[in-house]
């Protein structure tokens, strides 16, 4: 097993006093709290932080980890001394605040079995009847199928323990009407599908976040739906009516005269349906110049160039 | 293993259901009611109805309360202000991609 540094977790100093242990443990569960933030490994942060603390806010933990020398380094192999913690004695006054997940391999060859609460999930006397704990689980929609409605084949991976105790997955195949009109970050209860309960008590709640899969074409903003839409330069001077593509099938869209580059248009209810009324689609117009790659074109610039007064730079004092 | 079929619908939930999915007590989510990190629809406590999305609101700030030493009332203010920093977060990421669309960024 691994030796941790809780000192350099903390990033406190070895002689720090317990209130500045408490300031260094605040900030750093600010942080890393994983309903807060955003970096990839903060569960993992946030449970190596509590865990430092555990130690280091109990003075008898702390006294106990700072026998064991200065000179041990983090991720170094180790095994505890044999009689390392004679000597000491362990009132285990509090899991209160730092440690809720699991501690790791180190904490518990130290502490294990030192006053530690009961785990979690278990905290009900054998005996008792107990709900299963719910299950989450993110659920991948296509947006055609977010604005349709659909059914979907789901297949969940769910740890488990086997009779013999070791942890296992097993794959999940799942059945789930997608109703018209789901919107990314909606969540989805499915009453009785998480964990199984124990000693006879009810099974625990699967729980769906909806996320919509990216599209080549859209992108949406909950209902609304926004579409980059190419038109020539005339077509912009000019005004046109072209075709543009929505989730609902093609719709004639008329490009005012005028229109600028970013310009949005909206198409009243042609989003995703919801219950107060559909989205929009809002066309994005993007203004796209022909190359000058034939004799042609290139004569049409160069006439463009002579007859028309335009100074793009207009703004900028112009030339 | 049997397939099993699930019908994806607006559900609602009751006080009861709720407080149990978030595994407290009924006395604690009336304190999360209180503070407005979940809002009940129905006005009669009897009738009150919850949406699935107040599940996640209440145990994110049972959990940020329980971590960070900060009570009710600060939970739900940064309850609140995580949901409207994702929101944002989400808008950038929008106009960010519209931008590259356009050929603007």
């Amino acid at each position: 097993m691994d030796y941790k540094d809780y000192y350099a977790v903390m990033g406190v100093a070895r002689d720090a006093t317990q209130d500045e242990i408490k300031r260094a443990y605040r900030k750093l569960a600010r942080k890393y709290h994983p309903d807060v933030s955003k970096e990839p490994d903060a569960e993992q942060r946030f449970k190596d932080v509590g865990e430092a603390y555990e130690v280091l806010k109990d003075p008898e933990k702390r006294a106990a980890y700072d026998q064991l020398g200065k000179d041990w380094k983090g991720g170094e192999e180790f095994r505890p001394p044999p009689g390392w913690d004679s000597g000491f004695e362990f009132s285990g006054g509090g899991y209160t605040e730092g440690g809720h997940g699991d501690f790791s391999d180190f904490f518990e060859a130290l502490f294990g079995g030192m006053g530690r609460g009961q785990p979690r999930g278990f905290r009900q006397t054998a005996r008792q009847p107990g709900r299963g704990e719910d299950h989450h689980a993110a659920v991948e929609v296509a947006l055609e199928d977010a604005f349709n409605g659909a059914t979907l084949a789901l297949q969940l991976r769910v740890p488990e323990y086997d009779a013999s105790g070791h942890l296992t997955t097993r794959d999940r195949k799942l059945q789930v009407k997608v109703p018209k009109g789901v919107t990314a970050g909606k969540r989805i209860r499915l009453p009785g599908q998480g964990a199984p309960g124990f000693n006879g008590g009810p099974a625990g709640d699967l729980f769906l976040e909806v996320q919509i899969r990216p599209h080549p074409l859209y992108e949406v903003d909950g209902s609304d739906v926004f579409l980059t839409l190419p038109v020539a330069p005339w077509e912009a001077a000019l005004g046109a009516k072209v075709p543009v593509p929505t989730l609902g099938g093609k719709v004639d869209v008329t490009i005012p005269r005028g229109a600028r580059s970013g310009q949005k248009l909206r198409l009243k209810g042609r989003g995703l349906p919801a219950p107060g009324g559909s989205g929009d689609q809002f066309v994005v117009l993007q203004i796209v110049t022909p190359p000058a790659d034939s004799e042609q074109a290139k004569a049409l610039y160069e006439q463009m160039a002579r007859e028309l007064a335009f100074d793009p730079r207009a703004r900028l004092g112009g030339g | 293993m049997p397939r099993k079929r699930q019908t994806l619908t607006e559900e609602l939930l009751t006080l009861a259901e709720l407080s149990r999915c978030c595994d407290v007590a009924a006395e604690k989510m009336l304190m999360l009611i209180a503070e407005g990190v979940v809002t009940p629809l129905g006005r009669r406590q009897r009738e009150w109805r919850f949406d699935v999305d107040d599940v996640r609101r209440a145990r994110s700030a049972l959990r940020l309360e329980r971590d960070l030493g900060i009570n009710c009332a600060g939970a739900a203010l940064a309850v609140d202000l995580l949901d409207e920093t994702r929101r944002l977060r989400e808008r950038v990421r929008l106009l960010e991609n519209l931008l590259k669309g356009v050929g603007t960024l």
